[in-house]
Parts: structure tokens; C-alpha cells; sequence
């Protein structure tokens, strides 16, 4: 692809003898794009930015950057910079100072310099805090200045590393707009890394889900969301009803003692799998409506909706996210559409996922 | 109330030592100075001290100590960096603290006989060819052996500030676009400055000092301030004298922990 400026390819990660941190991770980065990495602690998303910072060497495969492999590539020549998860800001030197500190080291002429960081500044909404110590900085503050620190430098990626998990809430949610903002007025390449999939979905172009030191899926927020490859990514992607079940044959499906019809075909017959239904999938009805017979268990109101914790007879929990109330201790009926069922099979790889997706609506195009 | 009646009565035994051993013999040594030799009352120390004599040994004491500190300053740092690169770094802190406990006066002898004519030393030196050398009562071993008592408070303070450091502080640096030597100048060495400056202190202020050593290793060919306090105390027996010298001392430390202290500045 010729839009790619970042490619990794079969890049492996291992510290002495210890299972691989990244296991042969390939994939592309495009030009322009905001991308997050989305995983579990430990999964090796700091590698993959250490790696791409050239804090850190691969063991084995090959990194590219515009095409060129920059396995050999000292940090300090790399056209990246970093935004720290403790930002990392100098302490000896003030807010200015700080964000000058790449100019400074390229030589940049003084007169340049002021205009730069100035411009940097107002860019993150911190004009006039030039002469402030770090210290006297609030989390929100610092952030803002480990950004515009890397951004003077008009690198052609930054990388984030969970920037925003030391804030609060309000000036969290706060700050992702304004991220997803800046990003689209620099025009730069953003990866980000977070472990929190709202943050995620929110933010990003394309999604990045790790796990264990291996890309699970990739793709749009809606794509993850609404067609989760397997299990981790459904479980770690939103909240989900995860069951196991067997394809009976196309567009037919057996799960908790019940055949439903649903979308998917080009399985083997009676292959088991696993099913996945978002809880604001499911619909509250009466008993003989429903699809499905459960007892409600508990209830917590979340302020746009109930979720309902219910069990069927065989002891599954399902989540229920419903504007309706329900009475704890009811017996209810769920009903869903055909669509509302995401089917998993055990172990598929991305590439064998997103060819039985695009099956799919082939044929869906050719029966309209 | 009750409270602080009784942070005071804990702060009783410091206080009273702190009059009893500081402030009392820092006043009787004020007192003193105003002596002449035969007791009278008068300003002669002062006008003595200020007489060529007496300047040329104040500053050939800042000249030793300044080179002990600078010298000790240079092998130290790279040292206490080294250290903090080390996987037991307090195993060898430890090794290189423990020498630092062993009585100065044992060391001193211990180099005697190595630098003595029969030394070690000079062993070395014929057996690669140079030949026996002077080396005991010099100023070089004097300055030699100095630094060899001090560098263990000079390592400690550097050691804890590198310590200290955030290492991403330093993958920001390179981050930037700086190199190892950049990052060193305007990052590591700035935030470990208040480390460089304790050490400095611990080092200078009692090198200024010295006394015994000036006789034991440099047979009396370097004079001190240190040593001309003691000559006057205990040969002289011009305790007016030896006090004014003191006074002088007293103030030049105050004077370099005021002009290296406003420490800590972190965030
Ligand atoms: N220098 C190192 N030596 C040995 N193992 C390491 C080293 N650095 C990281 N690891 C291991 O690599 C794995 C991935 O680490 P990484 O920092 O990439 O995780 P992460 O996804 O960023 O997690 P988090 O969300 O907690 O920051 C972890 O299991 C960690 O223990
Ligand atoms: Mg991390």
C-alpha cells in the first residue's frame, strides 16, 4: 500500500527466555489516521510504541518506516516523537523550555524557536503559561505540554502512551475531544494506546485489539464492536452475552437448548461455536414472545438505561441493557432479530474472518 | 496545647545538646580570638591574619581542597553512574561505603607504607623500569590520598540523586532528537545537580580542614588551615591566634553552604 508510512513485519519481541512479548506481529499504519492500541495490561502495547521510538530493538523481523526499514535507526533520528504515560516532562525547566527542547537540539535560530512554541502552545490552549515551572502545572496542564512538545517538532507520527488514564473523568472525556480535534487539524499520524475500549471506540479510525502479545482483530470501531472475531474481543469490546453453541447448518444455529435463525452460512455442519448478543440487542417481552425464558436477577439503573442481570434455566447469565424497568424476580421473555447473533468460530484467523464477512454481504447483494 | 508542650519537652534533649556541644564552643572560640598571647583583650589576631602569611595559607587550603573536590568530583560521577547501571547496585555501594568507616588515622598509616620508600609502590615502579621515587611526603600523594578518603561521600549523594532519575526522563531526551552526550548535559547532569553540590560540600568544607594528613603524608610540606589551627593550639600555645583562624574557618563554611545550598527544587 502506498499509504502506509509505518509496516511491521513479523516483528517479534522476547526479553531472555521468556515467552514472546509480541509473536510475530504484522501491520500497517496509515498516513493521516488516528489508531489505538486496545488490550489487557501486559499485552505489549508500550513494546509495540518502545519499538516503533527505537527505545527498544526487535528480535527478530522488520520495521519499516516510508518504506524504509529502520530496525537500525537510533531514536534520537527517528522522525517520531512520544507522548509518555508520566509525560515525562523535564523538572528543571519550565514550560517553554520543555516544549523547546527538540527545537533547541536541531539548532533551531531563537526568533524560530519563540514563534514555534508559541504557535505549540496555542495549539493545546496554554497560551501565556510560558514561564511556569512544571510543578505548578495541574495532570490536565501537563498533558497538554508533553503534547505540544511533540508536536513542535512536526513529526510525521505521535505516539501516546495512555496519556489520559491519570485523569479524572470529566477532564478525560474533556481531552479526548480535543485529541480526536488536534489530530484531525495536525493532519498527523496519532497511535494510541489505552486500555479502555469507550476510550477506543470513541477516538479512533481503526482499532488495534492485542492480547498476549498478538493483533486479535483489527479494524473500525464498528467493525470490532459489531463483528468481534472471537471470544477476548467480544469480552473485552463492550459488554456481551458469550455462549456456546453448534451451527446447524446455514442460517441456522443451536444454543441453550434452542435453534434460531440467524445471518451466518459457510460453516461446516454441526460445528461448535461460540455466540455472541449485545445486551442492548436484546429486547424485554412477554414469556410467549420471547425467544428466549428468563428469571431477572437484579437490576442497576445507568442513567440512560437499565441493566438487567437475568438467568435462564440453565444457569447462563444474560446482560440486558433496556430503557424499560423490569421487576427483579419476574419471569420475562427476550426477544432478537436474526442480526443480533454474532457467530465465533474457535480459533479463525483475521484473514479467514474478514473473507467469510465479505461472503456475506456478496451474497447479500446477490439475492436483492 | 498539650501537644506542643510535649513536642517540646522531646525537642529538650536536642536543643540542650546543640547549645551545650555547638553554640557554647562556637561563643568560646569568638571569645578567644579577641586574646592576644599574654590575655589581654585586643584585635591583633585579626590584623594577623590578614598579614601575607596567614592569605597564603588560606588559599593554598582552598587550593588543595579545591582540587580534592574537583578530582574526587570527576572519578565519582562516572562511578555512582556506573553503579546505578549495576544489578546489586547497594551490594556495591556497600563495598565501596565500608572503607569510609575504617578510622582515618589506620588508612593514613596503610599508606605509608605503601607509598614508604620499600612500598608497594615503588616496587611497582622498578619492576616496570621507572625506578624508586619519592612519593610519600609530596603533594601528590597527599592530594592522592585525600581523594582516596573522601570519594565515598562524594559517590553517595550523586549516587542517590542518578538513582532518583526517572529513566524515561532520559528515552523523552532521546525522543527529541538529543544525543547520549546531549541528554547528559541538559538533563542528566541539571537534575542530578543537588547531588554534585552535597558531595561537594561533604567534601570541600572538611578538605579545607585537614590536619592530620598534612603531616603523616605530606610531612608538613602542605599547610593548612586545619593544620594551622592545630599548631597553634598545641605547639604555639597562642589559643587566641588558633581561635581568630577558626573564626575564619567557621565563616568561609557558612559561606559555601549558603552560596551551594537552595536545594531540592523537584517537582
Ligand atoms: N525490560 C523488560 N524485561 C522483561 N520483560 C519486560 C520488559 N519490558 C516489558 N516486559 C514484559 O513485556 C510484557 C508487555 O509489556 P508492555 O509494557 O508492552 O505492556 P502494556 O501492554 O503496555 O501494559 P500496560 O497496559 O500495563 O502498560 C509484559 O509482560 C512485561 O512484563
Ligand atoms: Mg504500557
Amino acid at each position: 500500500m502506498t499509504n502506509a508510512i509505518i509496516q511491521f513485519k513479523q516483528v517479534t519481541k522476547q526479553y531472555d527466555n521468556d515467552p514472546a512479548v509480541l509473536d510475530q506481529v504484522s501491520f500497517e499504519i496509515e498516513r493521516g489516521k488516528f489508531y489505538t492500541l486496545l488490550g489487557p495490561s501486559g499485552c505489549g502495547k508500550t513494546t509495540i510504541l518502545r519499538l516503533i521510538a527505537g527505545f527498544t530493538e526487535a528480535t527478530k523481523g522488520d520495521i519499516f518506516f516510508n518504506g524504509k526499514k529502520i530496525n537500525d535507526v537510533p531514536a534520537n533520528k527517528r522522525q517520531v516523537n512520544t507522548v509518555f504515560q508520566d509525560y515525562a516532562l523535564f523538572p528543571h525547566l519550565n514550560v517553554f523550555e520543555n516544549v523547546a527542547f527538540g527545537l533547541r537540539i536541531k539548532k533551531m535560530k531563537n526568533a524560530d524557536i519563540q514563534q514555534k512554541v508559541k504557535e505549540a502552545l496555542s495549539f493545546v490552549n496554554l497560551e501565556g503559561y510560558e514561564t511556569r515551572e512544571i510543578r505548578e502545572m495541574s495532570g490536565g496542564q501537563r498533558q497538554r505540554v508533553a503534547i505540544a512538545r511533540a508536536i513542535v517538532n512536526e513529526p510525521e507520527v505521535i505516539l501516546l502512551d495512555e496519556p489520559l488514564s491519570a485523569l479524572d473523568l470529566k477532564l478525560r472525556t474533556e481531552m479526548q475531544y480535543e485529541l480526536r480535534e488536534l489530530q484531525r487539524r495536525l493532519g498527523i499520524t496519532f497511535i494510541f494506546v489505552t486500555h479502555d475500549q469507550e476510550e477506543a471506540l470513541a477516538m479512533s479510525d481503526e482499532i488495534f485489539v492485542l492480547n498476549k502479545g498478538i493483533i486479535q482483530q483489527s479494524g473500525t470501531p464498528i467493525d470490532i464492536y459489531d463483528e468481534p472475531i472471537n471470544r477476548f474481543v467480544a469480552d473485552f469490546i463492550g459488554e456481551s452475552n458469550i455462549v456456546e453453541g453448534k451451527m446447524i447448518k446455514d442460517y441456522l444455529v443451536e444454543f441453550v437448548g434452542g435453534q434460531f435463525e440467524c445471518v451466518d452460512r459457510g460453516l461446516n455442519p454441526n460445528e461448535s461455536v461460540d455466540i455472541v448478543i449485545r445486551p442492548e440487542d436484546l429486547e424485554i417481552t412477554t414469556l410467549e414472545r420471547g425467544k428466549l425464558q428468563v428469571r431477572v436477577d437484579s437490576q442497576l439503573f445507568r442513567g440512560v438505561h437499565y441493566e438487567i442481570s437475568c438467568y435462564d434455566k440453565d444457569g447462563n447469565e444474560w446482560l440486558v441493557h433496556s430503557t424499560k424497568k423490569a421487576a427483579v424476580g419476574d419471569e420475562i421473555g427476550l426477544y432478537f432479530d436474526p442480526e443480533a447473533i454474532h457467530v465465533m468460530r474457535f480459533g479463525e484467523t483475521e484473514a479467514d474472518f474478514d473473507r467469510r464477512l465479505e461472503a456475506y454481504s456478496a451474497g447479500d447483494a446477490h439475492e436483492q | 496545647m498539650n501537644n506542643k508542650v510535649t513536642r517540646n519537652l522531646y525537642l529538650f534533649p536536642y536543643a540542650l545538646w546543640i547549645v551545650l556541644f555547638v553554640v557554647a564552643p562556637l561563643l568560646l572560640v569568638l571569645y578567644y580570638s579577641f586574646f592576644d598571647i599574654e590575655g589581654h583583650f585586643s584585635l591583633v589576631n585579626y590584623k594577623t591574619f590578614f598579614t601575607p602569611v596567614y592569605l597564603k595559607m588560606t588559599l593554598s587550603s582552598f587550593w588543595y581542597a579545591f582540587l580534592i573536590t574537583v578530582i574526587s568530583l570527576i572519578i565519582a560521577y562516572p562511578t555512582a553512574y556506573l553503579l546505578t547501571k549495576t544489578i546489586h547496585k547497594q551490594l556495591w555501594l556497600l563495598l565501596i561505603i565500608v572503607p569510609s568507616w575504617i578510622n582515618l588515622l589506620l588508612k593514613a598509616y596503610a599508606f605509608l607504607g605503601i607509598f614508604g620508600t620499600k612500598g608497594i609502590a615503588n616496587s611497582f615502579l622498578e619492576a616496570v623500569g621507572i625506578g624508586a621515587k619519592q612519593i610519600l611526603f609530596t603533594d601528590f600523594s597527599f592530594v592522592f590520598v585525600s581523594v582516596y578518603i573522601f570519594i565515598p561521600f562524594m559517590i553517595l549523594p550523586i549516587f542517590n540523586a542518578l538513582n532518583e532519575l526517572n529513566p524515561t526522563l532520559l528515552d523523552a531526551a532521546n525522543d527529541l532528537g538529543a544525543s547520549k552526550w546531549i541528554t547528559f548535559r541538559r538533563v542528566i547532569f541539571p537534575l542530578t545537580i543537588d547531588g554534585v553540590k552535597a558531595g561537594c560540600q561533604v567534601v570541600f568544607i572538611p578538605a579545607l580542614s585537614l590536619f592530620m594528613l598534612t603531616r603523616l603524608i605530606a610531612g608538613n610540606r602542605v599547610i593548612t588551615l586545619g593544620t594551622a589551627i592545630e599548631q597553634q593550639f598545641l605547639v604555639t600555645q597562642d589559643w587566641g591566634m588558633g581561635s581568630t583562624i577558626a573564626v575564619f574557618l567557621i565563616l568561609i563554611m557558612f559561606l559555601i553552604i549558603s552560596l551551594t545550598g537552595n536545594r531540592k527544587r523537584g517537582v
